[in-house]
């Protein structure tokens, strides 16, 4: 096996339901509080334009409200940093509504919906929204979505990237498309990496592959339930981790084996 | 970047199956573009359909159309025993595969949706993680060649499989895995059809890549995969990927930056990742989907990078615009270019638009070819380029 991708984290941002941000989440993530889901709350990010925010669509405004909490924390510019987007899919919603209006005589989709049913719209949004111009991917590993785009984004790191923010997010899809791929709750997690400690740094990750695709489960019953059905919330341990300043491996499934992050505060 | 060999390949397209057949194609100038007759699809306009993908199914979880695309190809060119005898060297967990879709299986869901029940429910299942999850690709990749490394699907539209050479690129670096399988692939359905026809992208004929009277592109589909390693294992007469450059636009949504800004800092990137100069540079694999703004963005950023010495072509005309497969089939190309001393031509391009100012090659013709740039662009403003080069 090779050696494990060391990298530090400069910030962590998450919203779910009964989870509005990181500093009223840490009791539940600390286990001070049990957790309870509240209705998802998702507001047009403020960045946008006033027509793009007409245009956000749920998965975006999920996306952009988390990736941008992580990039104010961490106290860098968003316009300079590399990001990876990881959504098991596509906006679920706006993919729904197509497929209904493939069904009708003059199947007259909307131009708007059809460039925001694209994997990569949120990542688009995000462009217009910071003026970034750096890398952007788009990535999917099914359930395991969150795990690959910690890969994919601590390998970007050890590729020489100063820092790279990585946004995992997932919604539920609505019916009839919920009955084949149920998901739980919409959560969205954004994490920002770097290369070197500095004082913002929160813990020190280091990130290997391991042959087993053990998962971590969360020790209260409604967060492990959010977990296992969102694939954005299968990054709950390493944040119950990050919340409690403990050190602790946490073990995440990949599509084949998984990853072992061991999380150093 | 550290050059990769790339030592296998495979593709299925409107061309034909293989790489005999493609590069048949490319030298005889023949285009895989037909009148739509896809489907229940009504609208005036061509497409590049591969043939073949009726009639049979897979016999798994997988069958969709796009994973029979994807299992075409991989039967072609002695691929699956190239990766057999990498499997052998590296063992499966030290393989990686990296691959690009944008559609997946949707065509599948499309027609499950005519027939949902009074109560809006799908009236029979559908595979949702075998067919139609964006990872559905690579899950079918990963269980048909026995792979068990790390693996990622990016669906960053157009851009997605020049991307994962950048990904496999990475990982390998990184020691997570030995060899990679980099590629994907995207079929015919009626969200891309209809979806292009709503933005009024979508050209009556066989698209017109750089021709003055061009009026916008033709959907193809295809797969296409390569097996990318460590450099000493490319043989004689073999081509690397020697870099890739990535950039954002932010400029807007499904429409490129007039100015061209966000393709030259790819290709710029792609240059600085291979230690080249722009000189180096023997033909360039244009983006150019035939849209009057997009071929125009690009043309600007080509001439500001390379100006206008270096032979470019649009391989669109030829089999349609791919979207999330066009980065790996325009590698192919490229390899098959280097390889074979081939400049490609663009079929259909009929007078050029002496607005566009690159040297733009319409007829195919003999030429060397040591080092290749290709450019894939998409939707959210996500730019790509890829350079590859004869093996040293």
């Amino acid at each position: 096996m090779s050696a494990p991708l060391v990298v530090g984290l400069e910030a962590a941002a998450l919203c779910g339901p009964g989870l509005p941000d990181w500093a009223a989440s840490l009791p539940v993530l600390t286990g001070a509080t049990p957790y309870r889901p509240e209705p998802l709350m998702l507001a047009p990010p403020p960045q946008l334009s006033p027509g793009e925010r007409r245009r956000a669509v749920p998965s975006v405004r999920l996306a952009l409200g988390v990736g941008m909490a992580a990039v104010e924390q961490s106290g860098l510019d968003a316009a300079a940093l590399p990001a990876v987007f990881a959504s098991s899919s596509a906006d679920g919603e706006t993919i729904d509504a197509i497929l209904a209006t493939l069904c009708t005589a003059t199947r007259e989709v909307s131009p708007t919906r059809f460039h925001n049913s694209v994997h990569n719209a949120p990542s688009g949004y995000w462009g217009l929204a910071t003026q970034s111009r750096e890398v952007v991917s788009s990535v999917s590993c099914h359930d395991q979505s969150f795990a690959a785009g910690l890969l994919e984004a601590a390998v970007q790191v050890a590729s020489g990237e100063s820092h790279v923010l990585l946004v995992a997010y997932d919604l539920p899809y609505p019916p009839p498309l919920a009955a084949l791929r149920p998901i739980v709750g919409g959560f969205g997690v954004a994490l920002v990496l770097s290369r070197t400690a500095s004082q913002r740094t929160l813990a020190r990750l280091r990130i290997g592959l391991s042959d087993t695709g053990d998962e971590t489960p969360c020790a209260d019953p409604a967060l492990d339930t959010l977990r296992l059905g969102n694939p954005a919330a299968r990054a709950l341990p390493l944040l119950i981790a990050l919340g409690r300043k403990s050190a602790q491996s946490v073990r995440l499934g990949l599509s084949r084996g998984g990853l072992q992050v061991d999380v150093e505060p | 970047m550290r050059p990769l060999a790339i030592t296998a390949t495979c593709i299925a397209s409107s061309l034909g199956l293989g790489l005999g057949a493609t590069l048949t194609a490319l030298r005889d100038g023949i285009s895989g573009l037909r009148p739509c007759r896809f489907e229940t699809v009504d609208l005036p306009t061509f497409v590049g359909e591969a043939d073949g993908l009726d009639n049979w199914r897979l016999d798994s979880r997988f069958d969709c159309r796009n994973n029979r695309l994807a299992r075409l190809a991989l039967a072609q060119d002695g691929f699956e025993t190239a990766v057999e005898a990498a499997k052998t060297r590296y063992g499966p967990r030290r393989i990686g595969v990296f691959l690009g879709t944008s559609t997946s299986g949707i065509l599948q869901i499309e027609q499950a949706y005519r027939h949902r029940e009074p109560d809006g429910s799908l009236s029979y299942p559908v595979d949702y993680a075998g067919t139609q999850s964006t990872f559905s690709v690579a899950e079918f990749v990963l269980t048909q060649l026995g792979i068990t490394g790390p693996s990622l699907v990016v669906s960053s539209a157009c851009a997605s499989t020049t991307k994962v050479f950048a990904t496999a690129a990475r990982m390998i670096e990184a020691g997570l895995c030995d060899a990679a399988i980099v590629g994907g692939a995207d079929s015919l359905c009626l969200t891309t059809l209809y979806g292009f026809n709503a933005l009024q992208l979508l050209a009556p004929g066989p698209c017109r890549p750089f021709d003055a009277d061009r009026e916008g592109l033709s959907i193809g589909e295809a797969a296409g995969f390569a097996l990318l390693e460590r450099p000493e294992h490319g043989g004689a007469n073999s081509v690397a990927m020697l870099g890739v450059g990535e950039s954002s636009d932010a400029h807007h949504m499904s429409a490129p930056r007039p100015d061209g800004a966000g393709a030259m800092v790819s290709m710029t990137r792609a240059l600085a990742a291979s230690g080249l100069r722009p000189d180096a540079i023997d033909y360039i694999n244009l983006h150019g989907t035939a849209t009057r703004i997009g071929d125009a963005a690009e043309d600007l950023a080509v001439l500001s990078v390379f100006g206008d010495g270096v032979p470019c072509s649009s391989t669109k005309g030829h089999t349609g615009h791919t979207l999330g497969a066009s980065g790996i089939v325009e590698a192919i190309i490229g390899t098959l270019a280097i390889r074979h001393g081939l400049l490609p031509g663009s079929p259909h391009t009929a007078s050029h638009d002496p607005a566009l100012r690159c040297r733009y090659i319409t007829l195919a013709r003999p030429g060397r070819v040591e080092r290749m740039l290709s450019n894939s662009f998409g939707f959210g403003g996500s730019n790509a380029s890829l350079v590859l080069g004869r093996s040293a």
